[in-house]
């Protein structure tokens, strides 16, 4: 373990003041935007660190602001609901059946190395210009990990921990709800943590195409009324959110996690 | 080829209720009264199990053929062999977690066509949900079958077991040998009436091993249930047996029976030890490496 933990460079900073890395890194981050608005010229310089915190000041005590976070948000978890309810059920049927999986996973593979983007003249098409649509586009990006980490999670699950349910006197439905499930909830977990990314990777693009509130929305807005300080605020709303979400399910995960 | 079991119990036919008798002593002084409340319930919750003229075959293979084994209630038999022999194959066919090839096995009279609570097994890894605290690994038998599980039971078989003061604990937490307890008493939870125990010791320190040889003898007295262990430790199957049921290389089944006899199970008695170093021999000369 020592021998291993020294082999790699510089493993003395992990120490207590190596809690404070993270802040290194930031700060090295803004070290390198600061450095490129300020060394460039021309119309980069709009998008400097000083600029965007003094709008982002002005963004966080408007209400309007809040409205666009809200609507994006709602469109996130709709996305996600939709997600969670049609990648579950099938996840679990797909990965309890053999037939179900043969029969799948080719087309499952296929669909899933189709852009969302590609869905959405097909969305705007059916559902017309709103919400709809970029829900729609949203939940073909985000169901894929959720499908498929279950249907995984439930073919490899250890026969042995069955073994016993059965023998402890549990029948099938006792076994799927006591022992099936339990045991895929990690997986479950992965898919969730991999689909919530892509959700809000996905909502600002979906957002940029025929709606009118939204933080992707926002942006392209912003971008035309010439604010363009206000485009890296925004940016840095939807990482933070987008880091806080990742944030939750990870400890989630390691709060439901066993091999 | 198989021994006609009785040939253990032949000198009485209250071979049944005396079975145990002989280790009444191993009780001892840890157990408090246990002793004298197993033998009150050691009647009424026991069952036999009896196989009789089984076989198993895979494809190619013959595991065993015409095999008869019969264990008396409240009796305590280990199927003792060489790795590879088939103990766990017959260990599951008692259970019911495997079909026979022919013949047929019988608990407490009825016909084992499958796993059921009533004959519990223990594994030789514990198995343990990890997603569920020890307690709740210990009341799960009865929520698989729809009950309610009784909370006193459930606090009397953490102190059984000796893991009262870690009954929140996560699985995880647990040594080996714990982790073995709580899957004791999970399957005790059930009050199974014949307890099927598959090198449940073999992977724990010597130390540990010992220790949870005592706890299962006492747990076993004071509980009356019928036991059938496996193991290929001539040592373990000597000092937990009543019998000691001897299985060769596939397919011969079982070889040899042997009656254990002795005033005590102490393992510091002189006599016992010399007791057992004699069985040892007999049962080396059987052909046992």
């Amino acid at each position: 373990m020592a021998t291993r933990d020294r082999r790699r460079y510089g493993s003395e900073l992990l120490g207590e003041g190596g809690r404070l890395l993270p802040a290194v890194g930031l700060l090295g981050g803004l070290a390198v935007w600061w450095a490129v608005t300020a060394l460039g010229s021309g119309i980069i310089t709009n998008f400097a660190p000083a600029a965007t915190v003094a709008v982002l000041a002005e963004l966080v005590v408007s209400p309007a602001f809040y409205d666009h976070v809200l609507v994006s948000v709602y469109r996130f978890a709709v996305a996600l609901g939709l997600c969670l309810t049609v990648g579950l059920p099938v996840g679990i049927v797909v990965g309890y059946f053999k037939a179900a999986e043969r029969a799948t996973t080719v087309l499952f593979q296929f669909m899933r190395m189709i852009s969302p983007l590609a869905w959405f003249p097909i969305a705007i098409i059916v559902f017309g210009v709103g919400t709809r649509s970029a829900v729609f586009v949203m939940f073909m990006a985000g169901l894929w990990p959720i499908v498929l980490n279950t249907a995984h999670g439930i073919a490899t699950i250890d026969d042995d921990w069955i073994t016993v349910g059965e023998s402890l006197g549990g029948d099938t439905r006792a076994l799927l709800r006591r022992v099936v499930v339990p045991a895929v909830i990690p997986d479950m977990l992965t898919g969730i943590r991999l689909s919530i990314g892509i959700l809000w990777i996905i909502l600002v693009p979906a957002e940029m195409l025929g709606v009118n509130t939204g933080l992707g929305y926002l942006i392209l807005d912003a971008r035309d009324r010439f604010s363009y300080a206000e485009i890296p605020a925004i940016m840095l709303v939807i990482g933070f959110i987008g880091f806080w979400l990742d944030l939750s399910v990870r400890r989630l995960h390691a709060r439901w996690n066993w091999g | 080829m198989s021994i006609e079991s009785r040939t253990a119990t032949t000198d009485s036919d209250g071979g049944e209720s005396d079975a145990r008798s002989d280790s009444e002593s191993a009780v001892g002084s840890d157990a408090g009264d246990a002793g004298a409340s197993g033998a009150d319930r050691r009647a009424v919750d026991a069952a036999s199990v009896v196989a009789s003229d089984l076989t198993k075959r895979y494809d190619e293979t013959l595991v065993f053929d015409g095999l008869d084994l019969s264990v008396a209630a409240g009796e305590v038999c280990c199927l003792l062999g060489p790795s590879g022999c088939g103990k766990t194959t017959l260990l599951h066919l008692l259970a019911g977690l495997e079909d026979p090839t022919g013949g047929r096995v019988e608990i407490g009279g009825e016909r084992v066509t499958g796993p059921d609570y009533r004959w519990g097994v223990v594994f030789q890894d514990p198995l343990l949900y990890p997603w569920l605290s020890v307690r709740e690994n210990i009341e799960i038998g009865p929520r698989l079958r729809g009950e309610e599980p009784d909370p006193e039971l459930v606090d009397e078989l953490l102190a059984l077991v000796g893991l009262d003061g870690v009954a929140d604990a996560d699985t995880s937490d647990l040594s080996g040998g714990m982790a073995q307890r709580a899957s004791l008493a999970r399957t005790l939870a059930n009050e199974p009436d014949v307890l099927l125990l598959d090198e449940p010791f073999s992977a724990l320190d010597q130390l540990t091993k010992m220790e949870l040889q005592d706890e299962l003898l006492r747990i076993v007295d004071e509980l009356g249930v019928t036991a059938v262990f496996v193991t290929h430790d001539i040592d373990e199957a000597v000092y937990l047996g009543d019998r000691v049921a001897i299985m060769g290389t596939i397919p011969a089944g079982i070889e040899h029976v042997e009656q254990i006899d002795s005033e005590t199970r102490e393992r510091d008695d002189e006599a016992f030890l010399a007791e057992r170093a004699a069985t040892f021999e007999r049962l080396e000369a059987v052909g046992l490496e």
